[in-house]
């Protein structure tokens, strides 16, 4: 049982199509909602503002914290619980890291900036899809950056390295498969986030993240592209 | 704070409004799309003027309360995303969402939309529960007529997926829809002075008197009232303020 | 050695604007390696051999001689602290209003809570503590009109070369009209014009970025708010 043809007949550096779009949140200070396949986010950045309790302020620079949601209706199942829970801690934690390295707020410290991102529907890959409407938003919102984030899960389905696996992909039963959820800069190609679920050799993951560097370039043009759509006459 | 309450106060009792609207105007505009989540069974986008607020319907097999063996259940919840709102702090739902979230349900279930004898699929072991979740995603004012409507919007929009030998299978949509007996449209109408108004933004939404919102069915029943702020409201206003509200219900009920 | 790219065209974080050791890294763009790369999401500015970006979004940064617009949102011993649009408060000591404060006095009798007052800021630490004054003629409480919030980096448009912009404004609303390098403005006159000057300035934050907007913006106010274009 070799996986010869992707289930929606994507080539296999094919990402789903991508949609994104800059400051769809009036009230917030940076905003971006993007979309590969069905997965969709909405992220929303406030700050830098005041922070609250004093114990959390840097007196050296502002701080970034992200904080990732899952809408109640935007799971492939049941429904998801309000409220947050492991999986949600988790992907705030590593969404922050992998963002936080870009952000430079030593011209702001003791505040905060705050990322929100709410998924309104899932289908696999909702950390990427999140770090990717995030990095839009925090450029929307005037934070200083070294550059742009994007990110994507790549992986191994068989003996195929693939791009961007949806829900069917991920839940592959007749063979190996690994879900890597990667994101890089878009100038340096350096990873800011590594995830690894599955069984795959070193030397699969490796052709993987040079996948990971073709696709992720794709991404950051959208993103930019994005912005500068936001301000186009 | 005060002088912008004088200031609001003073263009409403000349007729008008900071943004040019007058009493009886909803911003514009006010869309309803539907289906804006392929996850939920159900589901529908509301933006009044810059509020924007989504709903989903889920919907699962429960055993139904000893006391209604035969009848299934209706749940709303309703969360003010800190994404929607420099105002909103991550957490459990503090009072306003419980409220908006109580105020919709009762709107719904007190106008017998749902036929819960319908939801029963094994009297005393299952039945269904219609799950009933609004999100904000910006919050310009206004939430409990968007939040209304948009729960509405997404009953109008569900199916229920396939039940098949005991299993439900979320990523089939039945040909069943989750039927509906009665639309009720909620309206909030606004006291501020002496005048009433409607769909306030988010400047008028600190500084009314106060509020009553009422729910509707095109019949010109009431299916639940909530009245809030901090002044009160005579019998005289009462009155006034439901023929407003049914007024306006035919409104927001064609942009459905 | 070349450059990417022109002035005016709208640039992301991460974008290389030029190779090569010919050019300077200005405001908000920095060096990596042989390239200069955006920092910030910009208008690009190529004067010479120096690129910069000037900013089209991101919250106000206090500045020392900045005039700015506030709100009081709490009274201490000493003066007020006053809310300026941004990550941090700042203070208004007793000592820098231009009348003499009493010790026992109460301090009320001058600014109260949610007053609004068009102040200067005179010292940042660098940890962003803020002190303001009002000790300069044209510094004074603002009472009664509407505040409304711009994007920080629109008030130069908005203002205009030589205050052109918000003469406009002013000359054909009627209103008194205060515009904070916070992004906090201040408007007031009568209900109609105040509308169209709210209008106005909105609609210059919005297309600041784009050409003809002097003949737009006059277009505009004489239509009574309809665009012409």
């Amino acid at each position: 049982m070799v996986y010869k043809k992707r289930l929606d007949g994507r080539g296999w550096e094919d990402t789903r199509p991508i949609e994104a779009k800059a400051g769809v949140i009036k009230n917030a200070d940076g905003s971006a909602y993007f979309k590969i396949g069905k997965t969709t986010a909405y992220a929303a950045v406030y700050g830098p503002r005041e922070l609250y309790p004093r114990f959390l302020q840097n007196p050296k620079t502002g701080i970034l914290r992200c904080f990732y949601n899952m809408m109640p209706f935007s799971g492939m199942g049941d429904r998801v619980r309000p409220g947050a829970n492991r999986r949600s801690k988790e992907i705030s934690m590593v969404m922050e890291k992998a963002l936080g390295l870009v952000v430079d707020l030593h011209d702001y410290p003791n505040s905060t900036v705050d990322v929100f991102v709410e998924l309104s529907q899932t289908d696999a890959g909702s950390r990427c899809a999140a770090i990717c409407a995030a990095a839009i938003a925090l450029a929307d919102a005037g934070i200083d950056m070294k550059d742009m984030v994007s990110a994507v899960a790549v992986g191994k389905i068989d003996d195929k390295i693939v791009a961007d696996l949806d829900y069917h992909e991920e839940a592959y039963e007749e063979g190996p498969v690994a879900d890597i959820p990667v994101a890089m800069l878009y100038n340096t190609k350096e990873i800011t986030l590594l995830q690894m679920d599955g069984e795959v050799s070193k030397e699969e993951l490796l052709n993987a993240l040079e996948l990971a560097k073709r696709v992720t370039e794709k991404i950051a043009q959208i993103q930019i592209k994005a912005l500068k759509e936001r301000y186009a006459p | 704070m005060k002088e912008l309450k004088e200031h609001t106060l003073r263009l409403i009792e000349e007729g008008r409004r900071n943004d040019g609207r007058k009493h009886m105007d909803y911003r514009e505009p006010v869309v309803v799309t539907y289906g804006i989540s392929g996850t939920a069974e159900g589901s529908a986008q509301v933006q009044i003027g810059d509020t924007i607020v989504m709903a989903g319907v889920k919907l699962s097999i429960e055993t139904p309360y000893p006391d209604t063996p035969d009848q299934g259940g209706i749940m709303v919840n309703v969360e003010l995303y800190p994404l929607s709102s420099p105002e909103y702090e991550p957490g459990p739902p503090g009072i306003l969402a419980v409220e908006l979230a109580r105020v919709v349900d009762r709107g719904i279930r007190e106008a017998k939309a749902i036929d819960l004898k319908k939801l029963c699929i094994e009297k005393g072991a299952k039945a269904w529960t219609v799950g009933i979740d609004i999100v904000t995603v910006n919050d310009a004012g206004n939430l409990f007529d968007a939040c209304a409507l948009a729960a509405l919007a997404a009953l109008k929009d569900a199916y229920f997926p396939v039940y098949k030998d005991g299993e439900l299978h979320y990523e089939e949509k039945s040909k069943k829809k989750v039927s509906l007996s009665k639309e009720p449209v909620s309206v909030t109408v606004y006291k501020f002075g002496n005048s009433y108004v409607i769909d306030p933004n988010a400047e008028e939404s600190c500084v009314y008197d106060a509020r009553l919102t009422v729910a509707s069915t095109d019949d010109g029943m009431l299916s639940a009232l909530q009245k809030g702020g901090d002044a009160p409201l005579t019998v005289e206003d009462v009155n006034k303020m439901i023929d407003i509200a049914i007024e306006k219900a035919t409104f927001l009920r064609k942009k459905l | 050695m070349s450059l990417f790219v022109n002035t005016k065209d709208i640039v992301a974080p991460g974008e290389a604007l030029a190779d090569g050791m010919d050019y300077l890294p200005g405001a908000f763009t920095y060096r990596q390696g042989k390239k200069i790369l955006a920092k910030r999401l910009g208008l690009v500015n190529v004067e010479g051999r120096a690129i910069k970006l000037i900013p089209l979004s991101g919250r106000y940064l206090p500045k020392v001689g900045d005039t700015i617009i506030v709100e009081v949102f709490d009274i201490t011993m000493s003066g007020w602290l006053v809310r300026t649009n941004s990550a941090y408060h700042a203070m208004l000591s007793t000592k820098d209003i231009s009348r003499f404060v009493r010790r026992d006095e109460d301090l009320t009798n001058y600014f109260d809570i949610g007053d609004c007052l068009r102040v200067k800021i005179v010292k940042v630490t660098s940890q962003n503590l803020v002190d303001v004054s009002m000790k300069e003629p044209g510094l004074t409480k603002l009472s009664g009109g509407k505040i409304i919030k711009v994007n920080p980096h629109k008030v130069p448009r908005i203002i205009g070369k030589q205050g052109s912009m918000v003469s406009l404004i002013k000359d054909k609303t009627n209103c008194l009209i205060s515009v904070g390098q916070n992004g906090v403005v201040w408007i007031k006159g009568k209900p109609d014009e105040e509308l169209l000057a709210i209008n106005a300035v909105k609609k210059i934050e919005a297309e600041a970025h784009l050409e003809g907007l002097t003949e737009k913006m006059t277009q505009f106010l004489s239509n009574g708010g309809k665009n012409g274009i």
